[in-house]
């Protein structure tokens, strides 16, 4: 299954959420949804009303820059990562 | 029963408590909460027991987060916070506002939301956004934001909401229809549909007389008699016209406190660098500064629309945040103040509750 990496300020708002973790599924939105599932929220804290990704918040799968319909296989890695931003 | 005061200081990085007993001369203070999220406005719902907090984060978006115990523990919800799907998204939550059975709050890009599950969950009141005067509201300096909204004690379907830049509306059946409530104050700028040329920075109903409101307007401190129908300036004895806050006294018709800025273009601070709340007792006829406790020089500070309240104590406790951090409270319902904190950040809204002990 693809390994999703959750960064720490977004783990923190659902509690017993884990930053490391193996998602069943085919696509990022897919991979989204299946964690929203396991902890109800998690999609709107990523995800904005258009729907796409919120705009301070990147995600990769093996390195390269995804949106919610990029594929992803049983060995893929998916980074969830907050832009440097704020002040 | 023993009473304790609570204050909610929401502020650019987290919410804060702040506790006393009825004597408001000696404060506790807990925080931050909600992860230090930036909170813009956070509420007590006495049909509940919650505090529910208004917020948005950079990376996160919108959330209102909510405490059951008095804030020990928070859990957030932005469900349903959502326009249809393609509409710019929603980037935080401005206020919340309790009203017996339902939860309003005020969203930016301004809009009007309700909950009826004490915040879990949240549905659009599309009357507000449906008004043909939509597509003509303008973005003010802090975006375009819906940051005022009073219920009719009376009648709850009767409400108003105030937006930069659109002004004053009313609803009369619970928000399915609107009408800019706008006539009377004097317009400094274009606005391409009529009656809505009006940056309402805020305003209250008198909480005895709630047929009369009062608003503090970018164009000028204002009245109406009529339940916003029409509004005349009320200025007299104020050293400018310019503010943000406007709090009703809660127990006397035609009291009301201001916080008067030295303009709009000149740094936005207490003017000459003195800081004061004005009050009037005469429904605006006159006002007349409240000093005794606050800085005399070097107060360069504002006071955002949502950081003056009173609590709901005999007499009134009266309480003031400020850009720079600073929180004052007066427990003589204004005659003279004490600083509470001085190193909060930047505060964006004060509330008071009374509340069990």
């Amino acid at each position: 299954m693809p390994r999703v990496i959750l960064p720490d300020s977004l783990v923190r708002l659902f509690p017993g959420a884990e930053r490391n973790l193996q998602i069943e599924a085919d696509t990022v939105g897919a991979t989204l949804s299946r964690l929203n599932d396991r902890w109800p929220g998690m999609w709107d804290r990523l995800i904005d009303g258009y729907p796409s990704i919120r705009k301070h918040i990147v995600i990769f799968v093996n390195g390269e820059r995804a949106n919610l319909d990029t594929g992803v296989v049983e060995t893929d890695e998916v980074y969830v990562m907050p832009a440097m931003s704020g002040g | 029963m023993a009473q304790k005061v609570m204050l909610l200081i929401g502020t650019k990085k987290g919410l804060f408590l702040a506790e006393s007993t009825p004597s408001r001369d000696d404060w506790n203070i807990r925080g931050p909460f909600c992860d230090a999220w930036p909170i813009n406005h956070a509420a007590y719902d006495p049909a509940t027991g919650a505090i529910l907090a208004a917020g948005g984060n950079a990376w996160f978006g919108p959330a209102v987060w909510k405490s059951t115990d008095l804030g020990q523990t928070w859990t957030h919800s932005s469900e349903g916070l959502n326009y249809a799907e393609g509409v710019d998204p929603i980037v935080s939550a401005w206020l919340v506002k309790p009203a017996g059975d339902v939860i309003y709050a005020g969203v930016e890009p301004a809009g009007l939301f309700k909950s009826t599950d004490g915040g879990e969950t949240w549905t659009h009141v599309e009357g507000l956004t449906n008004h043909p005067s939509r597509p003509y509201w303008q973005e003010g300096g802090i975006g375009l934001v819906l940051h005022t909204i009073e219920v009719d004690p009376r009648d709850g379907n009767h409400l108003y909401v105030g937006v930069s830049t659109g002004g004053v509306f009313e609803s009369e059946d619970g928000g399915e229809t609107w009408e800019p409530r706008n006539n009377g104050i004097e317009a400094d700028f274009p606005m391409e549909f009529e009656g809505i040329a009006n940056c309402a920075h805020h305003f209250e109903l008198d909480r005895k007389n709630p047929d009369v409101l009062f608003q503090q307007s970018h164009q000028g401190m204002y009245l109406s008699r009529d339940r916003g129908a029409t509004w005349e300036r009320v200025e007299s004895g104020l050293p400018s016209s310019f503010g943000f806050p406007a709090v009703a006294h809660p127990h006397r018709a035609g009291t009301y406190y201001i916080a008067p800025l030295n303009g709009d273009s000149v740094g936005r601070f207490m003017p000459d660098a003195a800081a004061a709340v004005y009050r009037t007792d005469d429904y605006g006829a006159s006002w007349r500064p409240l000093r005794n406790g606050l800085p005399q020089e070097g107060a360069y500070f504002g006071i955002l629309r949502q950081a003056m309240t009173s609590d709901a104590l005999t007499p009134a406790g009266l309480y003031a945040g400020t850009s720079t951090g600073h929180l004052f409270a007066s427990a003589d319902e204004g005659e003279s103040w004490s600083e509470v904190a001085s190193y909060f950040p930047l505060i964006s809204s004060v509330e008071a509750a009374v509340v069990e002990a």
